[in-house]
Parts: structure tokens; C-alpha cells; sequence
């Protein structure tokens, strides 16, 4: 095992040279930084400011600039576990369906008689019909609406399962639409999510689904969760109303196809309104924070071209007649159509602050959530507690480090010395991994490490060790360290296995500094072993060739 | 003759069975006595597990948790638990308490309005304060997490008893596994004893345990297959105290370099990782026992098929395959 050819020698000594140049960023973690964030604003952009300039030429733009990302325990900011709530959306889709089911019935209606909607469980809908005994019809009639369902594992199937009992027909969709449906709704609120979140323009935020209806949402540096929840808590969903009355009754009784809201600005003041908008914020195309004319925080807002069209239309026709823009189920303002507005512009006023009119132009801009989200964990770290954990990590490490260096060399010498640059080269191989993959480094992490430290001389120890025996046992220094790195590798790949057993089912159970943690180990333990047997061989071979021993102590 | 610290001399020969009814016996009621702590006392379940929410505080100045707790009593939050936070780091002009609060509704938090109330509360006695963390953790999640956790160490514990399976006998997976076992109730005993904060990093760090205490366990294993075919007619106790000697350097070399490394970690790592750090240092310790006290002795008791150089052709289990380096061995 000692004749290592020439290829392999450098093979080995360029790993480690190139782990050293991927390391380098982290050392100066600052100026990368500014240097990546520069790149990544001028792209966005399309152009480059003197300061972004100036901040990216701080880094050579040929070496490497990956950073190990630091976790929110490390740097501060804010983390939020959310659960879309699927199930809106089936109510939303039923009531959409009610209209088309109706008039499909009503063409029919010598045959099935009266048709009426009925209260039923959210979720589904039930209509009464005339004629009980043309149920088969009615039924056959709700078919027709039905389409397959869209994906790959629901392929075929329908997405509306209908039943029928006496005069009562039931609809609501199939257990296969019902999973395509969830699936697409987390996967829309993740998009909007994501497009508000980077409006606001933070740094590397990681919004990540989890499970069936779980969204994962890790803000680095902002200030603290509920300014996170304000910003992708709320549903945001604008629609602009006919007004039908206002009122001060709180139980006053909407009426068919009407809805009851309150005012957001005047307490006790509630609006009757049509329940069918004229035009949703679906339409916008732009909104912008701006002022009113008595100055006060307001949105400006643009509909696309068919949006424009019909606010236009319904305006000429309602001039002096009051409609409601209405936000999440809040009557923000109800202003009385003074003209036709054509343009397709207006502007949403109310009792609002700049921040709130900045944010809700955020919101209008990225569209409205499909369904609604509670958050069942929340957490901030501030950014002071995250730099005291960094300094705490790094003086703990470098002790460990030196700790166990001088343990080593106290114990085995000069190959103790080799053990040591070896357990040193490790830490730096595993930052240079965590850079290249873009890992994430928390706090646990540290402890990973400095565990690694502690444990990945540990091949080192079983080979040295061994190596005594075989010197006691009378054999010369070359055959007892040959004898000695293979009779202990067996032992040394079953322990590191075993530990990455533990690491691997971390990484798939654990989540956030937990899962950082067991990749930490795991870049650890592939690295220890590379530094333990190859690098340390290859240490000791050069001082066997440069030396020649006639005698090792160890 | 160079220097060279040893902690353990050349060529030991330790009796390792001479008291293995006390060990044993040590091992057995230090389990026993676990769970019994586990029992009467519980764990002191951090919000991971339990759900609620913490308020990590800091100010320039002292603090009497007794003035936090007064300043926070009409607030009407329910249960609420103040600690101060103590660490060799803080110097005098740092003072930290967590603040701990359970949980009231649903969702497990508490309201901004009444975060901003509790800030409001506390400036009135401590005009410095300042929140440097605050986490809530609803039931719902706290719920899973402890499912998970538990999927977590059961995974890892039956990966790791298959792995050796394969690689030795089934007599070797079990005394592995009863040993980690131990390891890990011993821990959670020490949690309950001293009622240590016990969360996902806990479970992390058990983990991290198992994965340690079984390293070494396979390191004293692998010998022992290697001396079993070398002395094929030795009593398996004699075979047994030989390897343990033999590698008793390497395992409390590797022992010590870990502790050294746990220890500066648990020193100046700072308070937010300590219980951490604890869960590790005395995993490594009692796991570094549990090598050499509990898993052989399973192992012994058990009986090992002895004859390593011929399988039998009928009967090849996985775990009999034997490298080619042991079968050519002298």
C-alpha cells in the first residue's frame, strides 16, 4: 500500500489544493458577499451602479466565490413554517361551478323541473331539483361538465365525483381532482410567495415546500416574523363591487347573491354588496404606492386591456352609483363613480400608512394567494445573537483545534504532526464541500464540526495504533506501516459507516439546524476518511522516501 | 527514546470480565433508574416538543427574574416560566433570561400585540431590554416533531443493527443494539435528572451518539472476528480481554480527542448550544463504556459461531462472507 504512483500522489495533493481555493472565499466573507450580491442586483437590473461596481471588482472576479451559506441562527432573520389551507380552493371551485350547472339545468328544465341550490358542507354543492324521477337526466346533465382530471397519477379519472339521493344532487370533486387541486394550490402559493418575497428584495430567502400543504419560508435579516407573516400572511385578494346598501347593522340580511362586509376604516359601518365582482385584482397589471390629493398614502393601480374594458363599461353605466373595492373580505373604500373611467387606471385610498400602502402595492403586484395560510411555527433570531453564536463557534473551534492537535503530537510525534495537518486540511475540506454545494452552516453545524475535529483522527488513531502493534510484533518500519493502513481499513470503513447511517437518517427526519447539522457530519465523515488514508499516507510515504528510518518510535 | 504520552501502556492485559456481574449490574440499574427518572420526573420538553413559545431577552444590566415575573403577571398569558441565562462569555455587562410561555390557542403563538405588551412590561422594569430571539412552535407541529424524532432514533437504530448483521453475525447487531440502547436511555436519563432542555437538537445529538458508540463498537468487533480466526480454539472469553486490550488504547485515544474537542466546544460555545454540547460529551462517555461493558458481554453471552475459515456452503448468510484479507491471516 506504500508504492503510490505518481499520478494518484498528485491526484491527492490537487483535492487538496483545490479545497483550499474553494475554502478561501469564506475568509473573506464580507467582501464576497458584497462582490455576489452586486452581481446578482446588476443582473436583475441590467445595469451596474458605481457602488456595485466598486463592490464587485473588492473580489477577483476568476477566483472562486461560492460562500457556505450561514443559517438563521448564524446570521438572524426570520422563519416561518405556513399550511395552505387546500380546501378553500374546493369551495371556491364549487361556487364557480354553481352558475354553469344551473344554466345546463335550467335548458333542461321541462324535464327535471324547478332547480335550486341547497345548503351543503363547504366544499360541495347540492341542488334540489323538480322532477325526482328524472335524477338520472339531472345526474347525466352534471356529467357533462365534468373533465378529466390533469395529472399524471389522476389521469382519466374525472374531476367531479356526483352523487344523487331523492330530489338532492350532489357535487364535489373527486378524490383525484381533489389531490391535483392541492398540489396546484401549494404550488401557486409558493409561487406568490416567492415573487413577494423578492419584491421586497432580501437576500437568499428560502421558500421550500414541505409535506402535502406545508411551506417552509427562511428570511435572512429581516427584522422579525410578523413583518414576514404581514407580507405573505395576508390572502390579498382585491375585487372591485357593486354596492347594493350600506348600513350599521352588523345582522342586517344581505339577500340572494348578495354578501355582507365590513368596513375596514369605519368601525360599526357595513356594506351590502353583489357578490359576482366586476373585475378582480387578477387583472391588474401594475400598482404603485403614491399619495391622494389630500396627500395621504394611497396605491395606484392599472388593469390589462380586457380588465380595462370592463371597468370602463361598468362605470359609463353606473355614474353616481357607489362601488366597493374590496380587499380580503374588507371594504377598503366606496367611492361614488363620479365619470366613466376608460383608462383603466384608479387609485385605492383609505386609512392606510406609507408602509401599508407600499406593501399592499407589493401584494396587488404579485397577485392574490389561491387559498389562505395559518403559521404553526414561527421563529426570529436577531442578527446580535446570531454574531455572538459565530464568535462563540469560531473560539470554540480553534481551541478544539489546537487542543487535540497538541493531544496528537504528544502522543504519536511526528506522525501525530501528520494526523494534525491532516485533521486541519479536513476542517478546511469540509468548509470548501459546504461552499461548493451551497450548504448551510448552523449552529449545530459548528458543533458538527468541531465534533469532526475530535472524531476524524479517530482512522488516524485505529492506523497508528495498529502500526505500534506491528512494531511490537518485531516486523520492519515498511511492512509494519504497509501491515498497519490495511489491516485497519476494514475497521475503519464499518465505523464511518455506521456513523453515516445515523447522519443519512438525520439529513431525510431532521429539518433546519438539525438537517444542517447531519450535513455537516456527513461532508465530515467523507472527508475524514479521505484525509485520514490518503492524505496522511501520502505524508508519511514522502518522509519514508526523504528519511529512509532504519527505526520509527511511536 | 522519544516522549510520548500514553495514557494507556503498551501491552495491557486487563481482566475486562473479572466484575462483569458489576458492570453489568451497573449498566442494568443505571437503565433501570432511566427510566424511572423518566417516569417520575419526565423531560423537560423545549417548545419543539411541546409547543408554546420562547423570549430570549438580553440587557446591559441585572435583572431579578422576580421583577420580570411581577412585570409580566397582569398580562394574563397563562403559564410562564422565566430563567436567567447564565455564561462565562456574558462578562457583567450582558444578562440574558428565556422567557417561556405555553401555549394558548390553536396555533401555539403568541399574538404580536401581546409581544409588543410583554416588551412594553418588561422596559418598565428594565428600560434596556431587548429581545434578541423570539420562537413559537404550534401543537400541531410539536406533535409531529416528537413522532419524527422518535421514527429518527428507532431508523437509525435498526439501520445500524442491520448494517453490522451484514457485516458480522446477528449475535453482534443485538449486543450492538442493546448497547445503544443503553446509551440512549442513559441520556435521556441525564436529561431528566437534570431537567436539561430536551428538543430536536437533543435528537440530533442522541443520534450523533449512536453513530459514535457504534464506531467503536464495530472497531472492537472487527478484531475480535480478526482474532477469532486467527485463535480458532481459545475460549471466546480469553478472545475477548485480548481484543478489548488490543484496541483499548485506540478507544480511549479516540475517546479523549472527542471529549477534548466536546469539552472546549461545551466551554466557550456559548449557552444557546450547551445542553447540546452536554447530550454529545456524556453520549461519547457512557458510549465509550457501553463498548467496552455491554456490547461484548451480550455478545458473550450469546455464543459466536466459531469456526470462521470453512462456511458452510448451506447455510451463507450475508454476514459470512469473509474479506479476503482476514482469510489468509496468520
Amino acid at each position: 500500500m506504500l508504492d503510490i504512483p505518481f499520478w494518484k500522489r498528485l491526484l491527492i495533493l490537487g483535492l487538496v489544493a483545490l479545497g483550499l481555493l474553494y475554502a478561501t472565499p469564506n475568509l473573506f466573507y464580507t467582501k464576497v458577499e458584497q462582490h455576489n450580491d452586486a452581481i446578482t442586483a446588476a443582473e436583475r437590473n441590467g445595469f451596474e451602479t458605481p457602488e456595485e461596481a466598486a463592490a464587485r471588482a473588492g473580489w477577483p472576479d476568476w477566483l472562486p466565490s461560492g460562500l457556505v451559506n450561514l443559517g438563521l441562527d448564524l446570521r438572524g432573520g426570520a422563519h416561518l413554517l405556513g399550511e395552505v389551507h387546500v380546501q378553500d380552493v374546493y369551495k371556491a371551485r364549487m361556487d364557480s361551478l354553481w352558475p354553469e350547472l344551473r344554466d345546463a339545468l335550467v335548458a333542461q328544465r321541462e324535464v327535471v323541473g324547478a332547480v335550486r341550490r341547497v345548503q351543503a358542507p363547504e366544499g360541495q354543492l347540492a341542488v334540489e331539483i323538480g322532477n325526482p324521477e328524472q335524477m338520472a337526466k339531472a345526474v347525466e346533465i352534471a356529467r357533462g361538465l365534468a373533465t378529466p382530471v390533469a395529472s399524471l397519477t389522476g389521469a382519466g379519472q374525472s374531476d367531479l365525483a356526483i352523487s344523487a339521493s331523492g330530489n338532492r344532487l350532489n357535487v364535489q370533486l373527486s378524490d383525484a381532482e381533489k389531490a391535483a387541486t392541492d398540489d396546484r394550490t401549494v404550488q401557486q402559493s409558493l409561487e406568490i410567495i416567492r415573487r413577494r418575497i423578492d419584491e421586497v428584495g432580501t437576500r437568499e430567502p428560502t421558500i421550500m415546500r414541505q409535506g402535502k400543504d406545508r411551506i417552509l419560508i427562511q428570511v435572512p435579516g429581516i427584522g422579525s416574523a410578523e413583518e414576514l407573516k404581514q407580507l405573505i400572511g395576508t390572502t390579498a385578494k382585491l375585487t372591485f363591487n357593486p354596492v347594493v346598501s350600506r348600513t350599521a347593522d352588523a345582522n342586517a340580511r344581505p339577500g340572494p347573491g348578495n354578501v355582507l362586509l365590513p368596513s375596514m376604516d369605519e368601525p360599526g359601518v357595513f356594506y351590502v354588496i353583489e357578490e359576482s365582482p366586476v373585475v378582480t385584482g387578477e387583472e391588474l397589471t401594475d400598482a404603485r404606492p403614491s399619495f391622494d390629493q389630500n396627500g395621504q398614502p394611497a396605491v395606484d393601480f392599472r388593469f390589462g386591456p380586457s380588465g380595462a374594458k370592463r371597468f370602463g363599461a361598468y362605470t359609463s353605466a353606473n355614474i353616481g352609483q357607489p362601488f366597493a373595492i374590496v380587499l380580503d373580505n374588507q371594504v377598503i373604500s366606496a367611492p361614488v363613480i363620479r365619470q366613466a373611467i376608460t383608462t383603466g387606471s384608479g387609485q385605492i385610498s383609505g386609512a392606510m400608512n406609507v408602509e401599508e400602502s407600499t406593501r399592499l402595492a407589493v401584494l396587488l403586484r404579485a397577485g392574490a394567494l389561491p387559498a389562505q395560510m395559518t403559521f404553526l411555527e414561527e421563529r426570529t433570531i436577531g442578527p446580535e445573537l446570531g454574531q455572538d453564536s459565530i464568535d462563540a463557534g469560531r473560539l470554540s473551534s480553534i481551541i478544539a483545534t489546537v487542543a487535540v492537535v497538541a493531544y496528537m503530537v504528544a502522543s504519536y510525534g511526528l506522525f501525530g504532526v501528520f494526523a494534525s495537518i491532516a485533521v486541519i486540511v479536513n476542517v478546511i475540506l469540509i468548509l470548501s464541500v459546504m461552499s461548493m454545494m451551497g450548504a448551510t452552516l448552523t449552529l449545530p453545524g459548528i458543533a458538527g464540526i468541531v465534533l469532526t475535529v475530535g472524531t476524524a483522527v479517530d482512522a488516524n488513531v485505529i492506523i497508528y495504533e495498529r502500526i505500534r502493534e506491528e512494531l511490537r510484533a518485531g516486523k520492519r518500519i515498511i511492512k509494519a506501516i504497509d501491515d498497519g493502513f490495511s489491516e485497519a481499513m476494514s475497521a475503519i470503513i464499518d465505523a464511518n459507516v455506521t456513523s453515516f447511517i445515523a447522519a443519512a437518517v438525520m439529513f431525510f427526519l431532521g429539518s433546519g439546524p438539525v438537517k444542517g447539522f447531519a450535513v455537516t457530519l456527513t461532508i465530515g465523515l467523507v472527508t475524514s476518511v479521505f484525509t485520514a488514508i490518503y492524505l496522511t499516507r501520502l505524508m508519511i510515504v514522502f518522509w519514508l522516501e526523504w528519511r529512509k528510518p532504519k527505526e520509527l518510535i511511536l | 527514546m522519544a516522549f510520548r504520552l500514553k495514557l494507556v501502556p503498551d501491552n495491557t492485559s486487563f481482566n475486562f470480565f473479572r466484575w462483569q456481574w458489576l458492570t453489568f449490574g451497573v449498566s442494568a440499574a443505571a437503565m433501570v433508574g432511566s427510566v424511572l427518572l423518566l417516569l417520575v420526573m419526565g423531560l423537560n420538553f423545549g417548545i419543539d416538543f411541546k409547543g408554546g413559545t420562547t423570549i430570549r431577552t438580553e440587557s446591559p444590566t441585572a435583572f431579578e427574574v422576580g421583577d420580570y415575573r411581577q412585570a409580566m403577571s397582569d398580562l394574563d398569558l397563562g403559564d410562564v416560566s422565566i430563567t436567567e441565562v447564565f455564561d462565562p462569555a456574558f462578562g457583567t455587562t450582558k444578562h440574558v433570561a428565556m422567557i417561556r410561555i405555553g401555549t394558548t390557542d390553536e396555533t401555539g403563538s403568541v399574538t404580536p400585540e401581546q409581544l409588543n405588551e410583554i416588551e412594553a412590561a418588561l422596559k418598565t422594569v428594565d428600560p434596556q431590554v431587548v429581545f434578541a430571539a423570539v420562537e413559537s412552535v404550534g401543537p400541531k407541529v410539536s406533535g409531529e416533531l416528537i413522532k419524527t424524532a422518535l421514527y429518527a432514533v428507532g431508523a437509525a437504530t435498526i439501520g445500524i443493527m442491520f448494517y453490522i448483521w451484514l457485516r458480522f453475525e446477528w449475535q453482534f447487531a443485538l449486543g450492538a443494539v442493546i448497547s445503544l440502547i443503553h446509551d440512549v436511555l442513559l441520556t435521556v436519563g441525564l436529561f431528566s435528572l437534570f431537567q436539561l432542555r430536551f428538543d430536536l437538537t437533543t435528537i440530533a445529538a442522541l443520534l450523533t451518539t449512536l453513530g459514535f458508540s457504534c464506531n467503536d463498537t464495530v472497531v472492537v468487533f472487527d478484531r475480535l472476528r480478526e482474532n477469532l480466526i486467527k485463535y480458532k480454539t481459545r475460549p471466546l472469553l480469553d478472545l475477548m480481554n485480548l481484543t478489548c486490550n488490543e484496541t483499548l488504547s485506540r478507544t480511549i485515544m479516540t475517546a479523549v480527542t472527542t471529549a477534548i474537542a466536546l469539552t472546549a466546544m461545551l466551554i466557550f460555545g456559548g449557552d444557546v448550544i450547551r445542553d447540546f454540547v452536554i447530550a454529545m460529551l456524556w453520549g461519547v462517555i457512557v458510549g465509550c463504556y457501553s463498548t467496552i461493558y455491554v456490547a461484548k458481554n451480550i455478545v458473550l453471552w450469546l455464543g459466536v459461531k466459531r469456526d470462521w475459515s470453512k462456511p458452510d456452503p448451506k447455510e451463507k448468510a450475508p454476514g459470512e462472507e469473509i474479506p479476503a484479507a482476514f482469510r489468509d491471516a496468520p
